[in-house]
Formats: C-alpha cells, sequence, structure tokens
C-alpha cells in the first residue's frame, strides 16, 4: 500500500517549564510520524527535542518558569525539520564541551550530555543567535532511503 | 510515571512506569534517596514498563550508582531494559556502567 505524505508547517507555542515536554514531545512526535519517519526515527526526534527544550529551559531561561519556547515542525517530502525559538540567555550548543563517557564511574561527568545526544539522535543541526530574535535551534531528521510500504 | 519500591532480603527491586524526563526524575531520585538513607545499596530497577527516558533519567541512574558502589557495598542493575531505551543508554555511552537482566527477577536473582 502506497502512503500519500503531506508537507506542512505548523508552530506551536509552550510555556518553558518541564512539566510542558511531554506536550512539547506529543508535539514533534505527531509531525514525525506524519514525516514517514519510523519507530526509531520517531523516538529520536522526541528525545533530541526533549534534551534541547531542557536545555533551553534550564540554561537559556535558568529556570524562571514564565517564558516561552516555540517549535515549529516543518514536514517535508524527505524528512522532518524542528525548529526551535526562544529569547533566553545565549546557549551556543558548539560552546559546550564533550561529556567524558569512556572513563569510570567516578570520573564520570555528564556536563554536556544533552548536546552530545541531540548531535548523535539528528541527521544536522544549526544554531543561530542574535540579540533581535533570540536563540534559533534547527533539527533535521531525513526519513531513511527506500522507504517502501 | 509510577515508582514502586519493594524491599527483598538482599535487595530492593524499584519498578519504573511511564516517562522519566526533566519533570518527573526528581521522583525518581527521590526513590533511590529513600533506598540509601536506609543503609541499602543493592538495587534493582525494573524499566519494563518504562515508555521513555531523557537524559535526566541516566543522570539519576549515574548518580545512585556512584554512590551504590562506593566501598563496594552495593550496586544498581538494570532489568527489562525497552529497546529504544537501551538505543539511548548506547548512544550516551551508559550500557558499560549497568549489568542488564531480561527481567526483574532475575535481576533480584544476581544479588
Amino acid at each position: 500500500m502506497r502512503r500519500f505524505f503531506y508537507t506542512y508547517m505548523r508552530t506551536e507555542i509552550f510555556l518553558a517549564n518541564c512539566n510542558q515536554l511531554n506536550d512539547m514531545r506529543e508535539f514533534v512526535r505527531q509531525a514525525a510520524s506524519d514525516a514517514g519517519l519510523d519507530a526509531k526515527q520517531i523516538y529520536a526526534v522526541q528525545l533530541a527535542t526533549d534534551e534541547a527544550c531542557s536545555n533551553i529551559i534550564e540554561h537559556a531561561y535558568e529556570g524562571r518558569g514564565n517564558e516561552q519556547i516555540e517549535i515549529t515542525c516543518n514536514v517535508q517530502d524527505d524528512g522532518l525539520i524542528i525548529i526551535l525559538h526562544d529569547h533566553g540567555k545565549t546557549f551556543d550548543p558548539d560552546a559546550v564541551g564533550e561529556p567524558n563517557l569512556t572513563t569510570n564511574l567516578s570520573n564520570r561527568h555528564l556536563g554536556g550530555l544533552g548536546v552530545y545526544m541531540i548531535r548523535r539522535l539528528m541527521d544536522e543541526i544549526h544554531f543561530e543567535s542574535s540579540p533581535e530574535s533570540g536563540n534559533i535551534l534547527t533539527m533535521l531528521k531525513r526519513k531513511s532511503k527506500g522507504d517502501k510500504e | 510515571m509510577e515508582i514502586t519500591t519493594k524491599q527483598y532480603k538482599r535487595c530492593d527491586l524499584v519498578t519504573v512506569k511511564g516517562r522519566i524526563d526533566s519533570a518527573t526524575a526528581p521522583q525518581l531520585s527521590d526513590a533511590f534517596d529513600a533506598i540509601v538513607h536506609g543503609g541499602r545499596f543493592k538495587i534493582a530497577v525494573d524499566l519494563g514498563s518504562l515508555d521513555y527516558m531523557s537524559s535526566a533519567g541516566l543522570r539519576a541512574l549515574l548518580a545512585v550508582q556512584k554512590l551504590c558502589k562506593r566501598y563496594n557495598r552495593g550496586e544498581v542493575v538494570l532489568a527489562a531494559v525497552p529497546v529504544r531505551i537501551h538505543e539511548a543508554m548506547d548512544l550516551a555511552g551508559f550500557l558499560p556502567l549497568f549489568k542488564t537482566f531480561d527481567d526483574g527477577t532475575a535481576a533480584v536473582g544476581y544479588f
């Protein structure tokens, strides 16, 4: 059976609070499914979005409860683009060091784990920041090639 | 998210249902705190009914593992890790840090 995929762009604004993470994940989950991603990819999109939004809540907004995160899902023929937009302090993923994941237990520190995972979960990420526009994180997940139904 | 703890002779079995993220991870940490403050450091965590876990959950697990393994007094092991969560743990380099078992019974039996 051949599936038909719609392309669309949908934006929703969320309160930048951890108890909204579930709604944020559900929003991108639906888009990932509409984009024809498989179960593993859909989970990856949810997880990457969660990690990115958690960083925005904790670092860009420093835990303030009254700010907003704008999430745009761009469903395309070849995959999904997620755009996260916030007006908090610049949190540049490129400036975050990698966690050390190979040392033994007592030496392990997890700073940068969220960003590390986002990079590995998504196919491409792009970050830009300016005082006027705020922080914009763009994440791309491509559909698997040879997707047959 | 629902957490239940059952005390056995040689260990505690923590069963987690639902989703662990930044909002719910503190509850998980609280459950672990209650166990270690009771002087018990052998913990099996059954993830069989867990639908989702972010790095917040990984942090909570790492923290309690460090605590339990200190002075060789105990250890945290995992049971019934769902495939998506297993993949994410692999991505995060966490698999070498925890012994895993197919189910809670096997995990409890390890102790």
